[in-house]
């Protein structure tokens, strides 16, 4: 069992609540670095200074919030209210059990028995303005005293490994903050390596934003979970990254171009250690990198992420190897990169 | 100026893989003042003032729109995503380039209606591999638009007029600039096809007072084009607003002046669709005064993209103007 996967994946931290992980992050690398602080943000940002013999100063970011859902009423019966926070798909939330504010009140997000639905309705897909989140409470007063408008709700998922495969939540982006966390356990890097465990990545890029700007890095980069969707499908459209064929490598999304530069370093070092990696198929999506990239007067930056089915939905699937990989990769592409590559 | 366009539009550029371009700029402008690169590999080149004037940023973007490959089938073909704004009624029978040098042709999958196109996840590009293993290319490759220059009277035609016709208008002002109370910034932009990313880092590093775009704009001079007031051959198009900014209105002004006690031909221009780099300088870091001078083009966002020689001169003159006198807002 990886007990840094599971200790971090079960850890709540939906965005703009990241208080839980941050702690355990930084009980977990406390020991491990020069110097660490927390930005008014809340990104926990620290420093392990490099052995002396480079001149760069790189940031390495995972974000540490998760999707999740937030109070915003507690009606007559009792029962909650929500708004998303984050992109979370409605479909995926009926019948689901979470886990409600700091003190992690179960509750469970109703829905109606088949038997008590129409031949219409079962084809219907219900909005999340007509979810509730019910926690047993009898009426609103009994509600109103376990839980306030505002509080967190994430999914009550407990950490799985079966064969070469993890399940469980939020693995976007704890898998990223655990290689990092890797990273910052091992012998210091030949620079000064920035690590920033960010907030608010899902509802923008916040913390991330901020973080780099203050730290004005010569390079950076971000470790990510990305969607896997590599399922049978009936055209000959190809999976954009497959479960197992290693590390997920961008070259462009909605929100960047990644350095050129910097992505065939990844993808020589890749091939040099015989490590292997996919390109994640260029289109859509975004990660921290774009917050990054353009912070101040602007930062090379690339992405490298562990490819996971499922995200943004109460449990997802990762394999393991490639988790294993992704931290290799980063390691080796970190170790080996110097000024010289990024000279124009 | 026209072999200048010529070097410039062949060069291959899309978003994000602009070296090519910023190679033939730097042989332009090294002899002209200190010339850095910045970290999303914008060229930038420093022209000292006499220290009496205003500290100004001239952007032109270097990168133009393109394709990268999604996906290679086991035939051979390659899937394809956008690189800026990408319009499926101009792909069909066009060609693209890789940075490698294959050339591939686009075309669609058969349309149920002729009168329709298809979305661009129906279309794919031919480069004549039999199979996965025979492509050149693989996923993630960039590629740009094939449309080689040709002159034909006063007008020039080719691919990524847009913006290496501004980029020319900035090497030659640079170029024939003499004495300026201002420092100038001028800026050769990456990725502005894709949100006008490089300006951004660029004016955050620069922090000007002063914002110049060269870029170009549509034209309402062709059969059933939108109703716009700009035309081919009519001088540069100095800009009031467009989708991304509101200009300056004191630089719009000054900008009028300039070429009305130059005699320079100019027209006034409302753009409905599209921005320029002018957007992120105006409010980058604690913003600044920014504006566009606008070249007319006709078919932007086509594999043949139109302008006219005398608005690209008429260009120059005016940006020269500018820069020559004092700028008082």
């Amino acid at each position: 069992m990886n007990e840094l996967l599971q200790k971090l994946t079960e850890a709540t931290g939906v965005a703009g609540e990241e208080k839980e992980v941050r702690l355990l992050l930084r009980d977990l690398i406390a020991d491990h670095v020069d110097e660490w602080r927390v930005d008014p943000m809340g990104n926990l940002i620290a420093r392990k200074a490099g052995s002396g013999d480079g001149v760069l100063r790189i940031l390495v970011d995972a974000h540490m919030d998760e999707v999740g859902m937030m109070v915003t009423a507690v009606d007559s019966d009792g029962t909650l209210r929500f708004e998303a926070v984050g992109g979370l798909h409605p479909p995926a939330l009926l019948g689901k059990v979470v886990q409600v504010g700091a003190k992690r009140l179960p509750g469970v997000i109703g829905a109606r028995p088949i038997h008590l639905l129409d031949a219409a309705q079962r084809n219907k897909v219900v909005k999340l303005s007509d979810m509730r989140i019910d926690i047993g409470a009898q009426k609103k007063e009994e509600a109103e005293r376990k839980v306030s408008i505002g509080d967190r709700a994430t999914f009550l998922t407990s950490y799985e490994e079966s064969g070469r495969v993890a399940l469980g939540k939020a693995f976007d982006n704890r898998a990223g903050c655990a290689v990092l966390v890797e990273l910052l356990q091992g012998e210091p890097f030949p620079f000064d390596l920035y690590a920033v465990f960010s907030v608010q990545e899902e509802v923008g890029l916040r913390g991330a934003q901020t973080a780099a700007f203050g730290i004005r890095p010569d390079a950076a980069l971000v470790l990510e979970c990305t969607p896997a969707y590599d399922l049978p499908n009936e055209r000959d459209v190809g999976s954009n990254v497959a479960l197992g064929r290693g590390p997920s490598l961008y070259v462009m999304d909605a929100g960047t171009i990644q350095d050129p530069r910097l992505v065939s370093h990844i993808m020589r070092t890749a091939e040099e250690q015989s490590i292997p990696y996919q390109i994640r198929q260029p289109g859509g999506g975004g990660t921290n990198t774009a917050a990054i990239q353009r912070a101040g007067g602007a930062v090379p930056a690339a992405t490298l992420a562990t490819p996971a089915r499922y995200l943004h939905a109460p449990t997802a699937m990762i394999n393991l190897d490639d988790f294993g990989h992704v931290r290799r990769l980063a390691e080796a592409t970190l170790r080996k990169l110097d000024a010289s590559i990024l000279q124009r | 100026m026209k072999e200048l366009i010529e070097k410039l539009v062949n060069a291959y550029g899309p978003s994000g893989f602009e070296d090519d371009v910023r190679e033939v700029i730097r042989q332009e402008v090294e002899p002209y003042g200190e010339v850095s690169v910045d970290a999303l590999g914008s060229l930038i080149v420093h022209k000292r003032g006499d220290g009496k004037g205003r500290k100004v940023m001239v952007a032109a973007h270097m990168d133009e729109i393109g394709v990268m490959v999604t996906h290679v089938t086991k035939e051979g073909f390659l899937r394809f995503t956008n690189i800026g704004g990408v319009y499926p009624h101009t792909l069909m029978g066009g060609r693209v380039q890789f940075a490698g040098g294959a050339v591939g042709v686009i075309h669609s999958e058969r349309l149920e209606e002729r009168g329709k196109v298809h979305a661009l996840d129906k279309h794919f590009i031919d480069v004549g591999a039999g199979s996965r293993e025979e492509s050149p290319v693989r996923v993630g490759d960039a590629a740009a638009f094939y449309g080689p220059f040709r002159q034909q009277g006063e007008r020039y035609i080719a691919k990524s007029m847009d913006d290496r016709i501004g980029c020319a208008v900035a090497i030659a002002a640079l170029q024939q600039q003499e004495a300026t109370p201002h420092d100038v910034y001028f800026v050769f932009s990456v990725q502005e096809e894709v949100g006008t990313r490089g300006a951004q880092a660029a004016a955050n590093a620069i922090e000007p007072e002063i914002g110049i775009a060269l870029d170009v704009t549509t034209t309402g001079d062709t059969p059933g084009a939108r109703a716009m007031a700009v035309e081919l051959g009519k001088g540069p198009a100095i800009k009031v607003k467009d989708v991304g900014m509101i200009a300056h209105s004191g630089l719009v002004q000054l900008m009028r002046q300039r070429a009305e006690e130059a005699g320079i031909p100019h027209q006034m221009e409302v753009l409905e669709g599209g921005s320029t780099d002018a957007r992120s300088i105006q409010i980058a870091g604690a913003g600044s005064a920014a504006g566009t001078i606008s070249i007319p083009c006709r078919y932007v966002h086509s594999q043949s993209e139109i302008v006219d020689a005398n608005d690209a001169q008429n260009s120059v003159k005016l940006l020269l103007e500018i820069l020559a006198n004092p700028i008082d807002l």
